[in-house]
C-alpha cells in the first residue's frame, strides 16, 4: 500500500497516496482540470500546459499532469494567475491553430473548440500564425487525412503510435517554429510504414487526424434508383455506435442500428458476422490442414503458428514489419472482403441482381478496412469487392443527417441470406473473439464434443492483457484426427501492434512454440479500432468488450459451424471449405514492403 | 590596467596544471563526504547560469543507492555571447578531467561524458589526446573510471541538463518533466551529477587552494570568481576571470567604448541593463546587496548608441523562435507571437498598447513554460521593451 499524504486542493484538505499526480487527486476530489496533451491511454508529456495549477510558494505554475503530489502541498486551480496563464495558452494555441471550426471534420468533438468555448476565447487579439506557414493537407492515403494547419502539437498521436502501435510512422520534426508532426522524409502517410490502424484519429484532440470519409459517395450510391446498395456491418459497431447517438458506453444497439440503416435507404442490411463465421470455417479448416501436415505429414515445408488475417492493420504492420513471415498468416480474407466477394457473387446469383449494379458498403469500426477494400487484389468477384467502407463515426454522422431519433428506433432484424450469425461471429468484434471462434469450432470437428470450457466461454483468451496465453490439450479425437491424441494446443492473442510485436519477436527469436495466433491492430481488438467513437479509453474499450460478451451470451446458436446460412451456402455454392471456389472468393496473398 | 574598486581580477581557471595528478591522488583518497563539504562551505554555484550549489548536487547524488551513476560536464555552450568553456576545453582539459574523476569517486560514478557543442567538432582531437593521457594515469593508480566525448548536433536546446539526456540517449533533445531531477532519474534514468565545463574547473581550484580561498573571493551569496565572456561594443573582447559581486558600472568602465548604451548580461536569456541602471546592478547571484543582482552565464555584451535596441530583441527572439524544442505551448507559439508582435508594432500594423499584451504574454510564459528556455524569453524582452519603448514603436 502506497503512503497516505494530505494536501489541500483549492482550500479543501484530501488525503490521497503518494505520488499521485495532481491531475489525478483533483479528479478523484471532483476537481476538474483542463487537460489537451493528457490522455489515459498514454504516457505523461506535459507538454500542453492547459492544465497549470499554482502550487502556493512556488512563483511558477506545475502542470497538474506531470507534477506528483507532495504532503502539504497546498494546490490552487483556479486562481487569478492560473486563470490567466491558462487562457493565455488556449489564445495560444487557437493563433496557431487552423480554427475553421465550421468546416472542420471534428467540429462539435474538438477538444480545443471546447475549450475555447468554455473560456468564452472571443477576441483574437494575437497574431494569426496560420497564415505563416505553408501547410499542405496529406490526404493521400485511403483512409487517414492529416492536416498540419489543425495540429496543436500534443503529441498524443506520436505517442499513440509509438506506445500503443509499436508503429514509429507518425513522430516529431523539426525544432521551434517549424516543429510539425510528420513521417519519414516527410512522406505521405500512405508511403510509409503507416498501418491505417486509426488510432491516431482516435486519440487527436482536434481535426488534424480524421478519416477519409465516403459519407456523400454513398448518399450518391443509396439516391442511384438503378443501384443495389448492399450493406454489412462489423460486429463491434453495434457495441461502439451508441456512443454516438446518446447512449453510455456499452450500450447493445444491433436491433436500432438495422432499423437505422434501412430507414437510411439501404437495399440490403446483413451482417459481417455472417462472414465471421465464414472466416471461421475456412481459417479453423486451414488451421487444421496446417496442423496434419505437420503433425502427420511431417512436411517441413508447413508453417506453425498459424496467424490469423482479419486485422487489415496487422497486415500491413506484419507486411512492412516481418515480410519473411507473410507464409505464417492464414490466407483467409477478413471478413468483411469474405463478404463483398460473396455479395457480388453468390448474393447476386440469387436475387438475380446484375453485379455491375450492386454497390457494396461496409459499416467498420476501423479505418484500415477503408484501405483494404482498396487493395488491388480485393476484386475476386471481377468487381472491386467493397466499394465504401464507413468508420461507425460515418455512420453516426448519417444517421443524424437523416433525422432519425435513434433511440425511438424500434428493433429490426438483419435481411437473410447473409444475415445470420452465431455468436462466435459476434465476438470477433473483441480481443481474442476469433480465438475462441475457431477453438468453439475446431475443438468440435477434432473430438467430436464440444470445447471443455464452461458455457462455452474460454475465459484465458478473453480480457485486456495484452499478450493472452491459452493452451488446450485434444483428448479421444475422431478416428480421422487420431494424430492429434494428447497434442497441447497452444495458442497466443496479441492486440495492439505493440503486442503484436512482442509475439513476433518471440516467434523470430524461436522462444515460442505456439499453434495459433490471434493478432488484431487495436488495442482491445475491433471493438478499440479506429474508426470507432471518440473519446476512447481502457474503461470505455471494457465496457464495449462486456457489450460483446453479452450479445454472445445472448444468441441461441454459439457456434459459427451451427449457423444455417453457411450449411446454406456450403452446400449451395461454395461447396467446403477450402474448396475451389473458396480458394478464389476468400483467400488472398499477401505482399512484402518498405520498413519505412 | 588599473581596474575600479569592486573590479577584482582574479586568475586560478587558466593558471598552471602540472599539480593535476597530485590533486587527483589526494581527493580520490579523501571520503566523499569530506570532499562535499568542502565543496558546500566554498558555496560555489552552478556557473552554466542556473547557479543550484554544486555541493549539494553531488551531495544528493552520492546518497542515491544505485549501482550505475554518471557524471556528465555539460560543454553544450550554445548561449548567445559565451565562449568561455571552449577556451577552458582548449587551454585546461585536464582539470575539467581531474573535477569529473573526483566527483565520480563522490558520487560512486563509473562512467563520465562531455557533451560537446556541435559546433566545437575541432575540439574533438585534441580533446581525446587529453582523455587518452588521463585515463593512463587513472589506470596507472588503480582508478576505475571512463570519459566519454558525446557530440551534440547544434541544438540550443540540448544544453538544458533533460534535453541533454533525452539527446545522448538517442532521442529527441526535448526537456524533460521535472521532478524527477538528475540527481535520481538522469541519463538513462540513472542517478547523474552533470554540471558546466567552468563549475567543474572551480571545484579544481577548490581542491587546490581549498574551500577559504575561493569562498574568500566575491561577494555574500556569490563567492569566488567566474569567467566572463565579453563581446559587442568593446575594445578588448574576450575571456576574463573577474570576482563575483562587481558593479556593473565598473565593469563598463573598464570594458565599455566610452559610449555604452547597454549591457546585455547573461546572453540572450539574460538581461538587458541600460545605462542609468549600471550603478545599482551587480553581478552575483540573488541577494541583493546594491540594487539588482543578475546572475549569468557569463556573456557580457556591450551596445553603444549606435545599436537599435529594437534590432537586438528581433535577433535575440528570432534566436529563440528557432531554437525553442516546439514542444510546449507556451514556449513553441509565445516566442512566434512575441517577434511576430513586435514587427507588427514596429510596422504600425499594432497600436503601442500590443507591447504591455505581449508583456502580459511573457509573464505567462515564465509561469508555464516546461523549461528555462521558455521561462527566460521573459528577460530579455521586458528588460529591453521596458527600457527602450520608445524604439520598439518608432
Amino acid at each position: 500500500m502506497a503512503k497516505k499524504i494530505k494536501i489541500t486542493i483549492n482550500e479543501v484538505v484530501v488525503e490521497i497516496e503518494e505520488g499521485t499526480s495532481i491531475l489525478d487527486a483533483a479528479r478523484q476530489t471532483g476537481v476538474i482540470i483542463p487537460t489537451l496533451c493528457y490522455h489515459k491511454d498514454l504516457c505523461v508529456a506535459g507538454n500542453c500546459r492547459v492544465c497549470v495549477v499554482e502550487i502556493l510558494g512556488q512563483k511558477r505554475l506545475s502542470a497538474a499532469c506531470a507534477t506528483p503530489c507532495e504532503d502539504g502541498m497546498e494546490i490552487l486551480t483556479n486562481s487569478y494567475k492560473v486563470r490567466n496563464s491558462r487562457k493565455h495558452i488556449i489564445e495560444l494555441l487557437l493563433s496557431e491553430h487552423n480554427a475553421d471550426c465550421t468546416r472542420c471534420y471534428k467540429n462539435g468533438n474538438c477538444e480545443l473548440q471546447k475549450l475555447a468555448s468554455d473560456y468564452k476565447i472571443m477576441t483574437q487579439d494575437f497574431i494569426r500564425l496560420v497564415e505563416f506557414k505553408n501547410y499542405t493537407i496529406d490526404q493521400f492515403s485511403p483512409s487517414i487525412i492529416k492536416d498540419d494547419s489543425k495540429c496543436i502539437r500534443c503529441q498524443r498521436c506520436v505517442r499513440t503510435c509509438e506506445e500503443l502501435q509499436g508503429v514509429n510512422a507518425l513522430t516529431v520534426a523539426y525544432k521551434g517554429d517549424r516543429m510539425k508532426i510528420s513521417t519519414f522524409f516527410e512522406k505521405p502517410m500512405n508511403d510509409v510504414i503507416c498501418t491505417n490502424c486509426g488510432q491516431c484519429i482516435n486519440h487527436c484532440p482536434t481535426g488534424a487526424l480524421v478519416e477519409k470519409n465516403y459519407i456523400e459517395e454513398v448518399w450518391e450510391a443509396i439516391a442511384d434508383k438503378s443501384c443495389h446498395v448492399i450493406v454489412q456491418t462489423a460486429p463491434a459497431v453495434r457495441v461502439g455506435l451508441g456512443e454516438e447517438l446518446g447512449y453510455g458506453p456499452g450500450a447493445r444497439v444491433t436491433g436500432k442500428m438495422v432499423a437505422a440503416l434501412k430507414r437510411l435507404g439501404f437495399d440490403a442490411v446483413m451482417d459481417t458476422d455472417f462472414s465471421a463465421d465464414l472466416t471461421i470455417m475456412e481459417e479453423g479448416t486451414e488451421l487444421m490442414t496446417r496442423l496434419k501436415m505437420a503433425l502427420k505429414d511431417h512436411d517441413p515445408d508447413v508453417k506453425l503458428p498459424m496467424a490469423t488475417s482479419c486485422s487489415p492493420g496487422w497486415i500491413k504492420y506484419i507486411e512492412h514489419m516481418y515480410p519473411e513471415y507473410l507464409d505464417y498468416l492464414s490466407t483467409c480474407k477478413s471478413p468483411q472482403q469474405m463478404f463483398g466477394a460473396l455479395a457480388k457473387t453468390y448474393y447476386a446469383n440469387i436475387q438475380n441482381i446484375n453485379t455491375e449494379k450492386i454497390v457494396s458498403v461496409s459499416i467498420m469500426p476501423c479505418t484500415a478496412k477503408k484501405f483494404e477494400a482498396n487493395r488491388p487484389e480485393m476484386h475476386a468477384s471481377g468487381y472491386r469487392d467493397v466499394d465504401y467502407v464507413l468508420t461507425t463515426r460515418e455512420l453516426a454522422i448519417m444517421i443524424k443527417q437523416a433525422g432519425i431519433d435513434f433511440m425511438k428506433l424500434d428493433d429490426m432484424p438483419f435481411d437473410r441470406l447473409m444475415g445470420e450469425s452465431t455468436g462466435a461471429g459476434v465476438i470477433f468484434g473483441a480481443t481474442g473473439g476469433v480465438m475462441e471462434a475457431a477453438l468453439r469450432t475446431v475443438y468440435e470437428l477434432v473430438t467430436g464434443r464440444e470445447v471443455p470450457f464452461k458455457n462455452l466461454n474460454i475465459t484465458p483468451v478473453r480480457g485486456m492483457e495484452g499478450v493472452k496465453e491459452a493452451t488446450i490439450k485434444i483428448e479421444n479425437p475422431l478416428e480421422e484426427w487420431k494424430f492429434l491424441d494428447g497434442v497441447e494446443l497452444k495458442c497466443a492473442v496479441a492486440h495492439g501492434l505493440l503486442n503484436a510485436k512482442k509475439v513476433m519477436d518471440s516467434i523470430v527469436s524461436g522462444t515460442s512454440n505456439y499453434h495459433f495466433i490471434e493478432f488484431m491492430a487495436c488495442p482491445g481488438g475491433c471493438l478499440g479500432g479506429g474508426g470507432q467513437p471518440i473519446p476512447t479509453s481502457p474503461e470505455i474499450r471494457r465496457k464495449r468488450a462486456e457489450a460483446i460478451y453479452a450479445e454472445d451470451a445472448g444468441m441461441e446458436l454459439r457456434k459459427s459451424h451451427q449457423n444455417p446460412e453457411i450449411l446454406k451456402i456450403y452446400n449451395d455454392f461454395l461447396v467446403k471449405p477450402m474448396g475451389e471456389r473458396s480458394h478464389h472468393l476468400l483467400h488472398t496473398k499477401y505482399y512484402p514492403r518498405e520498413r519505412f | 590596467m588599473t581596474f575600479g574598486y569592486q573590479l577584482k581580477r582574479a586568475d586560478f581557471i587558466f593558471k598552471n596544471e602540472n599539480d593535476w595528478k597530485e590533486i587527483l591522488r589526494n581527493n580520490l583518497s579523501r571520503p566523499p563526504h569530506e570532499v562535499i563539504n568542502e565543496l558546500i562551505s566554498s558555496e560555489l554555484k552552478g556557473r552554466g547560469g542556473a547557479g543550484f550549489p554544486t555541493g549539494l548536487k553531488w551531495k544528493l547524488t552520492a546518497e542515491v543507492v544505485e549501482k550505475t551513476k554518471y557524471v556528465i560536464c555539460n560543454a553544450d555552450e550554445g548561449e548567445p555571447g559565451t565562449f568561455k568553456d571552449r577556451e577552458i576545453l582548449t587551454k585546461v582539459p585536464l582539470k575539467v578531467l581531474t573535477a569529473m574523476t573526483v566527483c565520480a569517486h563522490v558520487i560512486g560514478a563509473k562512467e563520465g561524458y562531455i557533451y560537446l557543442r556541435g559546433e566545437y567538432f575541432f575540439l574533438q582531437p585534441e580533446l581525446n589526446m587529453a582523455i587518452k593521457e588521463f585515463e593512463d594515469y587513472c589506470r596507472e593508480i588503480n582508478f576505475e573510471f571512463k570519459i566519454r566525448i558525446f557530440m551534440g548536433s547544434g541544438a540550443y536546446i540540448c544544453g538544458e541538463e533533460t534535453a541533454l539526456f533525452e539527446s545522448m540517449e538517442g532521442k529527441r533533445g526535448e526537456p524533460r518533466n521535472k521532478p524527477p531531477f538528475p540527481s535520481t532519474y538522469g541519463y538513462m534514468g540513472k542517478p547523474t551529477v552533470i554540471n558546466n565545463v567552468e563549475t567543474l574547473a572551480h571545484t579544481f581550484t577548490i581542491f587546490k587552494y581549498g574551500a577559504k580561498r575561493f569562498y574568500d573571493l566575491g561577494v555574500q551569496y556569490s563567492r569566488g570568481s567566474k569567467l566572463f565572456s565579453v563581446s559587442g561594443d568593446t575594445p578588448k573582447p574576450g575571456i576574463y576571470e573577474l570576482e563575483l559581486g562587481m558593479s556593473l558600472v565598473d565593469f563598463v568602465e573598464e570594458f565599455g567604448d566610452g559610449d555604452t548604451k547597454a549591457v546585455q548580461v547573461g546572453g540572450a536569456s539574460g538581461f538587458l541593463v541600460p545605462r542609468k541602471r549600471f550603478v545599482e546592478t551587480t553581478i552575483g547571484f540573488q541577494g541583493k546587496l546594491t540594487g539588482i543582482s543578475l546572475p549569468t552565464g557569463g556573456s557580457m555584451m556591450l551596445f553603444n548608441s549606435s545599436r537599435s535596441m529594437y534590432n537586438v530583441l528581433d535577433n535575440y527572439l528570432e534566436f529563440f523562435r528557432e531554437e525553442s524544442c516546439g514542444q510546449c505551448t507556451p514556449c513553441r507559439v509565445g516566442c512566434q507571437q512575441l517577434l511576430n508582435g513586435i514587427k507588427a508594432v514596429k510596422r504600425g500594423e499594432k497600436n503601442a498598447q500590443y507591447l504591455e499584451k505581449l508583456l502580459r504574454l511573457t509573464e505567462t510564459m515564465q509561469f508555464t513554460a516546461k523549461c528555462g528556455l521558455g521561462q527566460s524569453v521573459a528577460n530579455s524582452f521586458s528588460s529591453i521593451v521596458e527600457n527602450f519603448r520608445e524604439e520598439m514603436i518608432y
